[in-house]
């Protein structure tokens, strides 16, 4: 895969919407605005969804733990005991791994991680799946791209990226954890993605850096 | 994505290794739920599942129950005693009938071998084998491997010692097909009398002989003396047999250093296991029974996205 070039890679990959240079700075500014929004005295821990969202999740606690000089529980949430599409007869059952939330979640606030929020379907699982946990003081949601389309009102509190996408199009993150060359990119469904996408990036890049935030304030 | 190829789970003697590991796996990942506040998922919600018992089962249907339950599942119980079986329905019309109320999944146990299998073909719904004559009890074996694997790490390479009541015992079949077919050196060891020479051809090796068995295990399985099945004399007296093939804290003293001790239950205190040793760290006895719910979790959850299929 390192060893095309550029041109030749983002035809298979798609085009990058977020480098690996990005997706630090992004991760260290929703690290101060977590620790901004909740204040210093406060109790909370960070809860990744698998498979991409713990690893964001275990970068987001490195870097608050070295601002605040404490430990921050770190938890590991699997969604798919909690999905909406299990009841559909046939089909392949999704794999299952291991929730594994070692403190108490009661009377704490939840920073709840995933990388992509999309439909909304997978935070609606993962918050049923938090509640049979205990009852946090708070939950709220940060992720790295907000890609729109959602089928829930279902908002993120932290978003590292909004990117324009259509809803067939598919928004690959690729995390160096996973053994990946690191990057967010995007690929259309239609054969002609070229023609489609080109004009696309263009927008997306006058939105680089911008969050929900960033818009509210302006 | 992963699921079983199958539509019914009727025996080990149908799962591929890989089938084994998916098993194993998902059932890891489902022992968690055990261990929260709320001990219940919504994923089998809108289910039914029927478990039709044809044999008294205490524990093998609650550990059922329960792993449907904590599954959120609408459950039907059917036990021999209280259904139309003793009013002189056959098998498939009692299998007829339950169609009819189209269930997703039946849990079935039979006094005879293979009839799980004649229901896997006549009926829609997914059947899971709870026991089978003396044929199989597939997830008997499958919380079996659990405990292995949880407590060594791996399955293959391991000496699996497994004796008493050979001849008796639907456990023994599923475990000797399930531990050899994951690489584990599997031995069977009983009285003669209660010791099939066929188990060689499942993968097993076979001794008359309790030392010889033992002799660097690193899993210990004892298995029940069955007085309920046991229509003849198959050994002089409990005593003997307990001389013979009890395992004592004399016999253990022989064991190899971390050798654990595994009983399907329920046990027969002093007869083919000495109460000290049912107790003693080393016994695995009610891991077993807590990783039951959770195999069973695991074989229902993988299996309810295949009823339906054809036949």
């Amino acid at each position: 895969m390192g060893k095309t070039g550029d041109k030749t890679r983002s035809k298979v990959q798609g085009k990058v919407v977020m480098t690996a240079s990005e997706i630090d700075l992004v991760l260290a500014r929703i690290a101060a605005e977590i620790l901004e929004r909740l204040g210093p005295g406060e109790d909370f821990a960070v809860v990744g969804i698998r498979r991409c969202g713990v690893h964001l999740a275990q970068r987001l606690c490195r870097k608050v733990e070295a601002t605040r000089r404490r430990a921050v529980p770190l938890g590991i949430l699997d969604i798919t005991l909690y999905r909406d599409d299990l009841t559909a007869a046939g089909g392949n059952r999704p794999t299952l791994r291991e929730t594994r939330i070692d403190f108490d979640v009661n009377d704490r606030s939840l920073i709840l991680v995933d990388d992509v929020l999309f439909t909304g379907r997978t935070i609606r699982a993962a918050l049923d799946g938090l509640v049979d946990l205990g009852r946090p003081k708070r939950v709220q949601l940060a992720v790295l791209v907000d890609r729109g389309h959602r089928e829930l009102p279902i908002q993120a509190d932290y978003v590292g990226k909004v990117v324009q996408t259509e809803a067939s199009d598919d928004v690959d993150v690729r995390l160096a954890e996973e053994g990946q060359a690191e990057g967010v990119f995007i690929k259309g469904a239609s054969k002609n993605l070229a023609d489609k996408a080109s004009p696309q990036v263009e927008k997306r890049s006058l939105l680089r850096q911008t969050s929900i935030f960033d818009q509210g304030a302006t | 994505m992963a699921s079983l190829s199958h539509k019914d789970l009727l025996g080990i003697e149908q799962l591929s290794v890989e089938d084994i590991q998916l098993i194993l796996d998902t059932a890891e990942a489902l022992r968690e739920v055990a261990a929260r506040p709320v001990k219940k998922v919504p994923t089998l919600r809108g289910k039914t599942v029927v478990n039709l018992f044809f044999e008294p089962s205490t524990r093998t249907r609650s550990s059922f129950e329960l792993a449907e339950k904590r599954l959120s599942a609408d459950i039907l119980n059917f036990s021999a005693s209280t259904s139309s079986v003793t009013k002189g329905e056959t098998l498939l019309d009692t299998a007829h009938n339950l169609e009819a109320m189209s269930p997703d999944i039946i849990v079935i146990r039979h006094q005879s071998a293979g009839a799980p299998h004649l229901l896997g073909r006549e009926c829609r719904a997914s059947i899971v084998n709870a026991g089978d004559g003396m044929h199989e009890h597939p997830t008997q074996a499958l919380l079996d491997g659990l405990t292995v694997r949880t407590i060594k790490g791996r399955l293959d390479g391991l000496k699996v010692a497994i004796i008493g009541d050979v001849a008796h015992s639907r456990v023994v079949r599923s475990d000797t097909i399930l531990f050899s077919r994951m690489g584990a050196d599997v031995w069977v060891c009983g009285p003669p009398t209660l010791l099939p020479w066929e188990f060689e051809k499942l993968g097993a090796r076979t001794t008359p002989h309790m030392e010889e068995a033992m002799d660097g295990a690193d899993v210990i399985m004892m298995l029940r003396v069955q007085h309920e099945r046991q229509n003849e004399a198959f050994f002089p007296s409990a005593r003997e047999y307990a001389s013979l093939y009890g395992l004592t804290r004399e016999r253990m003293r022989s064991a190899k250093k971390g050798a654990i001790v595994m009983h399907p239950g329920p046990i027969n205190r002093g007869v083919e296991i000495e109460s000290e040793v049912a107790d003693a760290d080393y016994s695995v006895i009610l891991n077993q029974v807590s990783n039951g719910v959770a195999a069973r979790m695991a074989v229902l959850y993988l299996l309810s996205g295949n009823s339906g299929l054809e036949p």
